[in-house]
């Protein structure tokens, strides 16, 4: 084959004939719409501390496996899920969590159409809201308490690296770690009388927040 | 090719190496997959356990598979073949021994990170910045190893299945670190978990250069060195030349390049720019090119040989992965198709997608390759051919179950998402679409262990075909070389 001669000369010629060919495409599509994409509607805010926490929480517990988080523009969905997705109100989600699969509903608008209590009883017993329904009990959620720390360290990575408008006007506050522990309590002492379990408020009495709180928010976010 | 006989000392260890771990990763996924198999059948099957739920399980399974079983067996084949095909014994065998050990540490943190919930739950890439850059490190050490071997080869013309390595090295490793560039929070604020990272991208950038890793972790993984293996095992096994070689570097140079554009087909309808979808369609529907140009190469290859079929099963399992390929890389095409994708995405039609590719094509593919590397290196004639017979029947039946359950159960739950009555509104709950799902579910996990218990078969076949050498020290060998 005498045009593809050439990479047969040696290991560096075909390398690069490769990682040329390969590049492309990437090339094509990711970089012309990388700053619009990046772009936040006019409303929208970063993460609040206690809804970061929840985020973390989703993440590690692999909801994403079976939950999307992207309402496609077609009727059917959108009277399902609510308002179809906007690139915009995702512009402060590191990594993006549309998921590829749905064994359960879509979660992005969830908010809208369940309550604290309901998502509470959901997640002690999935059972008791829904019969025949898949999704696994987690009532580890109901004794694990928040990791402060490594919410913090995200937060603030966001704001000193990225960028993030934390402590701007009108903006989540973020502040030094003692006062991001302070506002999250206040944020979950704000939805916590609205919890059933008596051990989840009473815990948070004692200034300690359970996992599930933090879920909860980060589920009620968009309503 | 030039037909001179020559000797060399062939050094097989680290190609052994790679061949039991293979086995080990491939039975531990297996089983892995059966285990969310079965969690959707039973969900209490965690006993309330966060760690045994399939949100963790899933994501072991897709790591022990997908970058233990599928890439291990490659390495096999090519610290097996490079010495054939290039005719040099094993170069640097020192990197070689590294790029084993490392990448089975890897392997296990990852599978491990899956289980404890350390993930970044970007699908394919969920490995913590500490064990993505062991990876990364791991990964280049094999691509010395490639471009060392290359460099001081004795044969000129670079056999397709070459081209096909060094791929998948540059590709995997590319999208790899740019979709895994992160800021480890432990360097900013020096408290938290020390694995945590934030990612450089956000929002829908995130999603676009995600899946455009994304599709090359299921390209570069599942396809581009399964084509190479399939290259180099079924002539060999044939006995004859490759039908046509120069189809075949056409092929080659055609799917890298269209692969690394058709992303965005994960992401129809999403919040992706329209034209960047539009090119991810388009793209897609080119790729049945040189998809099927390799296929078709491939089972010409064969032709004139057919009996072989009958009487070799270890050429069934190479030829029926290749007509597999054809089957995924068609059914792909479709699906990358807006108005179809609005259907399927989402649902287990997808999923039947990917287990008829992985079973069929991959995994097939593979287990041809093991059994015919295995009884070379380890200079025994394979155990049982009666074994790997009915190893095959009973896992073509297990694919069959498999993928035949899951598009049924993923049209029907697509297209109860959308009946609407009379008055346009929503005839069915989202639960009355999970409750129909049940008997498909149950014969997925039935077929899925037929798999698994084939993929034991075939444990046990290598085991028996190589233990009587299992304390030998002598690993060093000589052969003649066609
Ligand atoms: C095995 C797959 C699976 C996993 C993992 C899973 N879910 Fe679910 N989830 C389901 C299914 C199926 C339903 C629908 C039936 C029901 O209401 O229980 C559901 C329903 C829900 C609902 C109700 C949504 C609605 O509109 O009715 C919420 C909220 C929810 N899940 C949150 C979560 C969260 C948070 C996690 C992670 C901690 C999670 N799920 C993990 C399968 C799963
Ligand atoms: C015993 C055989 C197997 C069983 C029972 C099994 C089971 C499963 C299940 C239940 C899922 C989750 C599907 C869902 O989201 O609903 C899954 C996902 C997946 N499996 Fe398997 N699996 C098997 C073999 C394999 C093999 C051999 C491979 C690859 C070589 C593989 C690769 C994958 C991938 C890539 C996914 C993710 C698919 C997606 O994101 O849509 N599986 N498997
Ligand atoms: C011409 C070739 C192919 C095309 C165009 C193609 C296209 C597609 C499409 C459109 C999807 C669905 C995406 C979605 O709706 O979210 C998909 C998913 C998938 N395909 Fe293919 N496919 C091809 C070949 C293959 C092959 C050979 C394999 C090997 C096993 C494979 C593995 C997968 C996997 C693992 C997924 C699931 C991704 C996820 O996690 O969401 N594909 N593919």
């Amino acid at each position: 084959m005498k045009i593809f001669d050439i990479f047969e000369r040696n290991g560096l010629s075909i390398g690069l004939g490769v990682f040329i060919v390969i590049s492309i495409g990437g090339i094509v599509e990711i970089i012309p719409s990388f700053y619009d994409n990046a772009r936040p509607l006019n409303y929208s805010k970063p993460y609040t501390a206690l809804e970061l926490t929840g985020r973390l929480i989703y993440i590690t517990e692999g909801c994403v496996e079976c939950h999307s988080q992207l309402v496609r523009p077609f009727k059917i969905e959108t009277d399902r899920y609510g308002h179809y997705s906007l690139s915009g109100e995702y512009a402060y989600d590191r990594p993006f969590l549309f998921g590829s699969r749905r064994i359960g509903p879509d979660l992005f608008r969830v908010g809208a159409r369940r309550s604290v209590d309901w998502l509470e009883a959901h997640f002690l017993d999935a059972e008791s809201t829904s019969p025949g329904t898949l999704m696994p009990d987690y009532t580890d959620l109901f004794t694990n308490s928040v990791d402060y720390e490594t919410v913090y360290s995200d937060m603030y990575t966001q704001k000193v690296v990225f960028h993030v408008p934390y402590d701007e006007e009108g903006m989540p506050p973020l502040g030094e770690f003692e006062d991001m522990k302070e506002s999250l309590l206040d944020e979950a002492k704000e939805i916590g009388p609205r919890f059933k379990t008596k051990a989840i408020r009473d815990h948070l009495e004692n200034d300690e927040v359970k996992e599930v709180v933090a879920l909860v928010a980060f589920l009620l976010r968009r309503r | 090719m030039e037909h001179k006989t020559s000797t060399i000392k062939y050094d097989d260890r680290v190609a052994k190496g790679f061949i039991i771990t293979t086995l080990v990763w491939g039975t531990l996924g297996l089983t892995f997959g059966l285990w969310i198999a079965t969690a959707l059948v039973v969900p209490s099957i965690n006993m309330g356990q966060d760690w045994l739920n399939f949100g963790r399980f899933r994501t072991a399974h897709t790591s022990a598979l997908l970058y233990g079983f599928v890439l291990s067996t490659t390495f096999a084949v090519w610290y097996y073949g490079s010495q054939r095909l290039l005719k040099i014994p094993l170069a640097a065998p020192k990197l070689a021994f590294f790029h084993l050990i490392t990448y089975n540490l890897v392997i296990l943190s990852a599978v491990f990170g899956a289980i404890v919930g350390a993930t970044t739950a970007r699908r394919y890439s969920e490995f913590e910045w500490p064990v993505a850059l062991f990876l990364v490190i791991s990964w280049i050490s094999w691509g010395m190893h490639i471009f060392i071997m290359i460099v001081s080869r004795r044969e000129r013309t670079l056999y397709v299945s070459i081209w096909y390595f060094v791929a998948t090295f540059l590709g995997i490793g590319i999208v790899y670190v740019f979709n895994n560039l992160e800021v480890p929070t432990i360097f900013v604020t020096g408290m938290g978990d020390w694995w945590h990272s934030v990612s450089l991208y956000s929002g829908t950038n995130s999603a676009n250069i995600h899946w455009w890793f994304g599709h090359n972790a299921v390209g570069f993984v599942l396809t581009v060195p399964i084509v190479g293996v399939s290259y180099y095992m079924i002539p060999k096994r044939a006995k004859q030349v490759l039908f046509s070689y120069r189809l075949s570097l056409w092929a080659f140079w055609g799917l890298i390049f269209l692969y690394l554009w058709v992303g965005p087909h994960h992401l129809l309808f999403s919040s992706l720019p329209d034209w960047i979808q539009t090119l991810g369609m388009l793209f897609s529907l080119l790729l049945i090119l040189p998809s099927w140009g390799s296929m078709i190469n491939l089972l010409l290859t064969a032709s004139g040989k057919w009996e072989l079929l009958r009487t070799d099963p270890v050429f069934k399992f190479l030829i029926i992965g290749s007509t597999f390929y054809g089957l995924s890389t068609l059914e792909g095409p479709i699906q990358a198709i807006r108005s179809v994708n609005a259907l399927s995405h989402y649902t287990d039609w997808m999923v039947g997608h990917v287990h008829s590719g992985a079973l069929g094509w991959v995994g097939f593919t593979l287990i041809g390759a093991i059994y015919v590397i295995v009884p070379e290196i380890w200079k025994r004639p394979l155990y049982s051919n009666k074994i790997a017979e009915q190893q095959f029947w009973i896992q073509t039946l297990g694919i069959v179950l498999y993928a035949v359950s899951m598009w049924i159960a993923g049209i029907t739950q697509g297209l109860m998402w959308r009946t609407t009555d009379v008055y346009g509104g929503l005839v069915y709950s989202f639960l009355d679409t999970v409750l129909v799902l049940q008997p498909y579910y149950i014969i997925r996990a039935v077929g899925g262990s037929f798999y698994l218990y084939g993929f034991c078969m075939l444990g046990y076949n290598i085991y028996k075909t190589i233990s009587p050498a299992r304390y030998k020290k002598e690993q060093t060998s000589a052969a003649t070389v066609v």
